[in-house]
């Protein structure tokens, strides 16, 4: 047996092979890409959660001190436009995703590398125009960028921060199509489709989302510009134009980008639940499928969000019954998790308590979601905080911790070493805390009436928002410490072997880092995914399992 | 496992198996692509119908006043373009290099063609003031073309000068993004030109010319549905 000490890392691997800047800024290899995303990704993660804090901070008291009005709207608006745009949509797929793709499927690399890199670079670039627009002001039109106030009123910086989306949008597009296609055309030799881990079904869904709904947001946002160019009226009621025409073709594509948010991270818990149970997933089939599903049915169901905006009744029922049923699916994948942890042997570390922080904050984010699709409920909640908390605990309370339980999971993989488990628990536990803390207590203050979006609300609620903002600061905390001791692993960290879980999958088989090219051999698959059997000798004891 | 001797082919990329891979997923790749293109038009196309169906009269004599001859020649010249573009995907299958270069030349003389003309005819709605963009100095204004012929007042149908401005946004910005995406046609037409000059196409890899002929022929294809919805809705009126 193994034991910490012994591990020698391999001689030569992707981190170390080349070195200098210009071998980092101009590498075509997905692992080195991925790491230049998660660079990038939490530099955007770190900014939206610096507004995250300023809303917080003004909301202690129900006067609007702190900021001026005009400022809070920009505060909010920047809010959601860094985190949706530049963390959230990108964060799994861009850096799991890119890292893991091709080792899960035996591959040397993604199928295009230099358009990989491209898209880093455009997505790079969308950034810094959004940065500059941020520093000049920013825009106060919420990060829905309703017209017409967007398109003729407001005097913000529309068009940058436009421009900057517009932008990053194409760095999507080509991850999506890069996944695609190597998922179609490079998996090793017997690698069948339903023999791939669900990782992969869920990025192949996800790309799918990618590649038809990005393009939607893009023209949309063109169309915003143009119009503040021109002044025609296309989304100005006062010149003859539809604002709802622009309410449509947003959702279009925002309501299929929190699929694009939430499939990704469904794939790392698939991933963490059957490794760290060392079973099977339940119902594998099934649970693959409902991930092309929810990329399906999510482009049918974008009129929730207009159900008050003057669509019509029988369009607001048809919405809402899709609504209903895009959530079947995902009540699959929550049974067939569930169903696989029966009698499976549980390992409690980091990345499962991540997993199990997943499916009960979806839980509850997605059965808020269908109280939302009800029509009567919606007329009730709509632009209150029950919104506001309903998509942050699937976005935060889901997608955000499947980003951090693959990261932990993934982290010995990526970087050759061991994260400090102790630390990781704790940090673990903090999120947990702060999470509930922040966020349910914006159920009730929504219930209550509270609109969101308001720097100022009636003192009644001073007591939930006080709890809220002080749950915030705890969130943050803990979201520190990853940050932390991640990055001191780097260098201060145990050696990892190749398989500390005792996982099954292909990108156990290679070395920890990998080297360049990924595996020496490409693998030839001969089993299902998720075959374990018992625990190999590779396998750290003292330090992986609880 | 050791390599099997087998010639790999010069422009296989490092991390495919084999020619056959590289070229099954570019082609998935570039279809891919396009079904974006797809949307991204569509995007386009949804707001024409959305206004068009509101302001039909209004749609109906914008269109009257664009220039049907100058869209017609326009769309012939695309069509030619494809056809030479097809030639040339054939040329470098089987080899013949020098034809590929000529039809991959006549190719983008055509798809010039195109943009001059395309030039023409927005030069003309400028001088009539037919473009909605509002300046300080610039006063949008429409007029019904001067009947060819006896048209009484009477017969002119009413129309709201704002409501025929939509048409215009919309007509500048559908061939604009069209036109967009022929200029960087061309510019994937040179590099092909260059790379052909160098030799290197062969029957056995090619593909840069394939995908990038799937890709023109689709900006042609865009141009077909353009060309009715918005030269000829309003060919009724005079």
């Amino acid at each position: 047996m193994q034991t910490v000490a012994d591990i020698t890392p391999p001689r030569t691997h992707y981190l170390n092979a080349t070195y200098g800047v210009k071998s980092w800024l101009l590498t075509t290899d997905h692992k080195r890409i991925a790491l230049l995303y998660l660079a990038s990704v939490t530099f955007f993660f770190s900014l939206g959660g610096l507004f995250a804090m300023l809303i917080r901070l003004e909301l202690l008291t129900p006067q609007g001190d702190l900021v001026q009005a005009e400022t809070y709207n920009r505060l909010f608006t920047m809010h959601g436009v860094v985190m949706v745009f530049f963390f959230l949509i990108p964060s799994i797929p861009a850096v799991l995703g890119n890292f893991l793709v091709p080792l899960m499927i035996g591959a040397k690399d993604l199928a295009f590398p230099k358009l990989n890199l491209l898209s880093w670079y455009i997505y790079t670039i969308g950034g810094a125009f959004t940065v500059v627009a941020i520093l000049m002001g920013g825009v106060d039109t919420g990060w829905t960028f309703y017209t017409p106030y967007s398109s003729t009123y407001s005097n913000g910086n529309v068009i940058l921060t436009g421009l900057g989306v517009f932008i990053t949008g194409f760095s999507s597009i080509l991850t999506g199509l890069n996944f695609i296609v190597t998922i179609h055309t490079m998996r090793a030799p017997g690698l069948t489709w339903f023999r791939l881990p669900l990782f992969i079904w869920s990025h192949y869904a996800t790309s799918v989302i990618f590649i038809l709904g990005t393009p939607v947001i893009a023209i949309t946002i063109l169309l915003l510009a143009l119009e503040r160019i021109a002044h025609v009226g296309i989304f100005d009621p006062a010149l003859g134009g539809d604002p709802v025409l622009f309410q449509h073709l947003f959702w279009f594509y925002s309501h299929p980008a929190v699929y694009i948010m939430v499939l990704p991270a469904m794939g790392v818990v698939s991933e963490l639940i059957a490794n760290m149970t060392r079973k099977r997933v339940f119902g594998y089939k099934f649970v693959a499928f409902a991930s092309l599903a929810i990329a399906v049915f999510g482009f049918l169901v974008w009129g929730h969000h207009l159900f008050v905006s003057t669509q019509s009744v029988y369009a607001g029922m048809i919405f809402s019954f899709l609504s209903y049923a895009v959530a079947i699916p995902s009540a699959v994948k929550v049974f067939n998790w569930t169903a696989t942890l029966y009698k499976g042997s549980i390992s409690y570390n980091t990345p499962i308590l991540y997993a199990f922080g997943f499916i009960g904050f979806f839980i509850i984010g997605g059965m808020t979601g269908l109280f939302l699709a009800a029509l009567g409920v919606d007329v009730h909640v709509h632009d209150t905080y029950f919104v506001v908390a309903h998509f942050h605990y699937i976005m935060v309370g889901g997608a955000i911790m499947g980003y951090f339980g693959g990261l932990h999971y993934w982290w010995p993989k990526i970087t050759g070493r061991l994260y400090p488990e102790a630390w990781a628990r704790f940090a673990a536990l903090v999120i947990f805390v702060g999470f509930n803390l922040t966020f349910f207590p914006q159920f009730l203050l929504g219930y209550m009436g509270m609109p969101r979006r308001l720097y100022a609300y009636a003192p009644e609620f001073q007591v939930l928002n006080v709890m809220s903002s002080a749950g915030a600061s705890i969130l943050g905390m803990g979201y520190l410490m990853p940050m932390i001791y991640l990055i001191w692993s780097m260098r201060y960290g145990p050696h990892a072997p190749p398989n500390p879980w005792g996982a099954a999958g292909l990108e156990w088989r290679t070395s920890s880092p990998p080297p360049t090219q990924n595996f020496e051999h490409t693998p030839v698959v001969t089993e299902e995914a998720y075959e374990f059997g018992p625990a190999t000798e590779d396998v750290v004891s003292t330090v992986a399992r609880a | 496992m050791a390599e099997t001797t087998t010639t790999t082919h010069a422009g296989l990329a490092h991390h495919f198996d084999d020619i056959e891979q590289q070229r099954e997923a570019g082609t998935l790749g570039m279809w891919a692509f396009l079904v974006t293109e797809v949307m991204f038009f569509g995007g386009l196309f949804l707001a024409y119908i959305l206004y068009r169906s509101k302001y039909p009269v209004e749609f109906a004599v914008a269109s009257n006043s664009l220039n049907v001859t100058m869209g017609f020649i326009n769309t012939l010249v695309l069509i030619c373009s494809s056809l030479t573009m097809a030639l040339a995907v054939y040329c470098a299958q089987i080899g013949k290099r020098r034809p590929l270069i000529i039809f991959l030349v006549l190719t983008m003389v055509l798809g010039a063609t195109f943009l001059v003309i395309k030039g023409v005819e927005y030069h003309e709605k400028y001088v009539e003031h037919h473009i909605p963009v509002r300046f300080n100095t610039y006063e949008f204004k429409w007029e019904p073309h001067s009947a060819e012929g006896a048209s009484s007042q009477a017969e002119r149908p009413a129309v709201e000068t704002g409501n025929v401005e939509m048409f215009f946004f919309l007509y500048f910005a559908m061939t604009g993004v069209h036109a967009l995406h022929m200029i960087i046609g061309l510019g994937v037409l040179t590099t092909l030109v260059f790379m052909a000059r160098r030799g290197r196409f062969t029957p056995e890899y090619h593909s840069p010319v394939e995908l990038s002929g799937l890709y023109w022929h689709f900006v042609d294809i865009v141009w077909i549905f353009l060309f009715p919805l918005l030269y000829l809705i309003g060919a009724h009126l005079h």
